[in-house]
């Protein structure tokens, strides 16, 4: 069974980018919109692995990160962070928020790819 | 890749979508109309060009949009004010970076030194040093390409091969990140010879046991070539949550990339169990994690989801696919007129279903014609959006002081107009800012806010969509027209002209009544162009001004280019189509309502109302005189605003819905002639463009017309 993968950008650009680089990888994916859309998806799509932009109307990054581990449906999923950001201190605010690892876009798809599947080990 | 290209086109598609949300916030900061979002919005369609334009390596935009992107996270942050100046700054470099990106769109960049300019004045307006930024933007993504998924079984010499020990215990917390040590493990081992030995030294008593926490610890003995980098940077994400620790028997080794791979060693992992109290990791990361992301994956609910992967369903589709639907409509809408007729003339026709059905296929294809036609359909939004941008730069030019304000921004047009639309528009606009607004000295010496407006609005009227750019300015000066006109040669010095005519001659070729032409409105294109761009939509323009008050320019359209209700009537021997909609109506008029005008010209009497009154045919050249019996029936129709015409027609077949074809593309411009089409007996009729015909007048020059129909 392939990996899937809930990705979550508010840029119609880069979900497209991700819903391309991802499934030729082989993993299922499905995309969300926003912090939001991502946490009202999240039961049915119960995903392997969650990838979320930072910046995003409604709900960010931040606010996803918290409320998929304070929620009760998927509490312990890998999340990683996929941003433009780079500052040391938004690191340590999405690890405390619960991040799991970091990538700063723009992504090269190999290293997308290999970390998806070091975090979650396919 | 192959998709490369489409999602290129996708990030115009939605930087076009960001610029107008940034431009938009913007503006509503500056009229104090913002929510409470608003500087986040404005601060996310930045970033989100910044983040595309990254992913295709377009450095100056990435450049640009970061250093723009700073100044409004200092806004957002509160250590900016929204001060005027600071926000004409902001939205001039909106109206840069759209530059940008249209540049790139074309494949060209923006002069680098503009570029620079723009931003550097937009930073000393937010008080920030352009260059003491604290790190300058990097576009590398960060080295997380470790050893994993690379070509492993091309292993270096063996004599690189040397010992590690590393040990590994996850903060009791790290489960709640969604690390897995089981994961990290098998990350770690590779392909590498390794000894791992559990430490369970810190499991609780069975009671006090929380599946949660995590209470291993580990240590692996590698034999490996990996680098100590590269062996850590597995645990690059669980840094911070763990206790790890590396010992190496020798110093890290160069890394291989540059050495010699051996031929294949067939590797695969072994896991030597050294102690009997050493499982191998994994049948102990699942009793103790049981709800471990590994484990949560089966879930009844995943197939269903597939179908659901957003919210709204809605699907972005190729304009030129929308396109052939409307061709093939067309053709669809030709034959089923043709069926229609071919069924009418046959023996068996009169028959009760055979009429029921062809009702239903008639309505059926004009059902499908108004779906198709509200695919292609969009609000004039993004339209009316950009017209803000020329406000802006027309007043800026002309030391104007104006304002745009827009209605009826969600009124949907067919979207082969809108594209249209935005040329002769924007010259109106700027015309309305340069010829219709007093500078702001003259507004406050006669008593009007100094900043003038300019008020775009759209409207469904009548079948027709009716757009007006309306200006608070002084209004048309008609004796300066008048005199304009007479000196050019445009009307003779004693033409007695009403206000309506006045104003009429702005449209007429060649005329430009600014006295100190500007750069902006430019010397030749003329409110001319503007009117023959609106006819080539099937529309019209019309003007109406109030001295000292301001002008009205107004455009009407039809909804569609591809298909309109028409009379099918005869003249001249000729099968001729009018538009339903300019049809007021119909007659047969007495020979005492008929009045006559010097020598030629008539007009006719309607209910008290005299209209001018032209016959068909000699307008358009079939003929030159009536022969008994011909023009005797007489269609009203609307022409521009106001006034109506009556035109006189030797017969009327019937009415339909017909297939808008172009001229201008196969044979060019006909005068009282808006395009052709193709009726159900397969011959060629013209669509007469009536406020067209007036302007030809009873009796043109014999335009050079033959008709494939004859």
């Amino acid at each position: 069974m392939s990996l899937r993968i809930l990705a979550i950008d508010d840029s119609l650009t880069m979900r497209e980018m991700l819903r391309q680089t991802l499934t030729e990888a082989g993993f299922d994916v499905v995309l969300a919109e926003d912090g939001i859309d991502g946490l009202t998806q999240l039961p049915d799509v119960a995903p392997d692995l969650i990838l979320t932009d930072l910046n995003m109307p409604n709900m960010d990054g931040f606010g996803l990160i918290e409320a998929v581990r304070a929620g009760d449906v998927a509490p312990r999923v890998p999340i990683l962070v996929l941003t433009t950001e780079s500052a040391a201190t938004l690191k340590e605010r999405a690890r405390q928020a619960g991040a799991t690892g970091w990538i700063t876009k723009p992504f090269d798809e190999h290293s997308l790819v290999s970390t998806i599947r070091r975090v979650a080990a396919v | 890749m192959a998709g490369a290209i489409d999602l290129k086109d996708i990030f115009f598609v939605e930087a076009e979508e960001l610029l107008s949300a940034l431009e938009e916030g913007l503006r509503a900061i500056q009229t104090g109309a913002q929510e409470a979002d608003t500087v986040n919005a404005v601060f996310r369609a930045v970033h989100s060009i910044k983040g595309g334009a990254g992913a295709f390596d377009l450095k100056p935009l990435v450049n640009f949009a970061h250093r723009f992107e700073t100044v409004l996270d200092a806004l957002r942050g509160g250590q900016l004010q929204p001060e005027p100046a600071l926000l004409g700054a902001l939205l001039h470099a909106s109206d840069h970076l759209a530059d940008m990106i249209g540049a790139s769109r074309n494949g060209s960049e923006t002069d680098p030194e503009l570029d620079e300019r723009v931003i550097l004045a937009l930073e000393a307006q937010a008080g920030m040093g352009g260059h003491k930024e604290e790190e300058a933007f990097v576009f590398e993504p960060l080295a997380l390409d470790g050893p994993f998924g690379m070509d492993l079984s091309a292993l270096p010499l063996a004599s690189l091969q040397r010992k590690v020990v590393l040990t590994f215990r996850p903060h009791s917390g790290a489960f709640a990140s969604g690390h897995d040590p089981a994961f990290l493990l098998r990350d770690l081992c590779g392909t590498d010879e390794v000894e791992i030995e559990l430490d369970q030294t810190a499991l609780p008593a069975p009671g006090g046991f929380d599946p949660g926490q995590s209470y291993l610890g580990w240590t692996i003995t590698l034999q490996t070539e990996r680098s100590d980098r590269e062996l850590l940077a597995v645990f690059d994400f669980i840094e911070g949550n763990c206790d790890l620790h590396l010992e190496a028997e020798m110093e890290t080794p160069p890394d291989p990339d540059g050495t010699l791979p051996e031929p294949n060693r067939a590797p695969s992992p072994v896991v030597t169990a050294s102690a009997p109290v050493t499982p191998p990791p994994k049948p102990v990361a699942a009793p103790k994690a049981p709800d471990a992301p590994a484990a949560t994956s089966p879930q009844p609910a995943a197939s269903a989801s597939a179908a659901s992967t957003g919210p709204r369903p809605t699907i972005r589709v190729d304009i030129d696919r929308v396109d052939r639907l409307v061709d093939i409509l067309g053709e669809l809408v030709i034959h089923q007129a043709m069926l229609t007729e071919a069924i009418e003339q046959s023996p068996g026709f009169g028959s009760v279903e055979v009429d029921r059905s062809l009702d239903q296929l008639r309505q059926l294809s004009r059902q499908i014609q108004e779906s198709v036609m509200a695919i292609r359909a969009q609000p004039v939004k993004p339209l009316f959006d950009r017209m803000h941008r020329i406000v802006r730069e027309a007043s800026m030019a002309a030391g104007k002081s104006a304002r745009l304000v827009t209605e009826g921004e969600n009124t949907e047009v067919d979207k082969t107009i809108i594209e249209r639309l935005a040329d002769p528009l924007t010259h109106m606009i700027r015309n309305s800012v340069d010829h219709g607004l007093e500078k702001p000295a003259r507004r406050d010496e006669i008593g009007k806010p100094t900043e003038g407006v300019v008020k775009l609005s759209a409207a469904h009227r009548s079948g027709r969509i009716v757009i007006t750019v309306q200006d608070d300015g002084g209004g048309i000066d008609r004796d300066k027209v008048r005199q304009i006109a007479i000196e050019k040669g445009l009307v003779p010095p004693n033409a007695e002209l009403s206000p309506q005519e006045i104003d009429a001659l702005l449209f007429l070729p060649g005329f430009s009544t600014a006295t100190e032409v500007s750069a902006l409105s430019g010397r030749g294109v003329g409110m001319d162009v503007v009117r023959s761009e609106i006819a080539g939509l099937g529309g019209r323009v019309g003007i109406a001004s109030v001295r000292g008050q301001g002008t009205t320019l107004t455009i009407s359209l039809p909804l569609t280019l591809a298909v309109l209700d028409g009379m099918v009537f005869e003249a001249a021997g000729q099968t001729l189509v009018l538009p339903v909609s300019t049809i007021i109506e119909t007659l047969r008029p007495d020979i005492m309502m008929r009045h006559t005008l010097g020598r030629t010209d008539s007009v006719l009497d309607v209910r008290g109302r005299c209209l001018p009154l032209i016959d068909v045919g000699a307008a358009l050249g079939f003929r030159r005189t009536l022969k008994p019996g011909e023009g005797e029936i007489v269609v009203v129709v609307e022409r521009g605003d106001d006034g109506a015409i009556a035109l006189m027609v030797d017969g009327i077949r019937d009415q339909r819905q017909v297939v808008i074809k172009g001229l201008e593309a196969n044979y060019g411009q006909i005068p009282g002639i808006a395009a052709a089409t193709v009726l159900g007996d397969g011959s060629v009729a013209l669509i007469v463009d009536p406020s067209d015909l007036e302007a030809i007048g009873p009796n043109p020059p014999r335009p050079n017309v033959f008709l494939a129909a004859e």
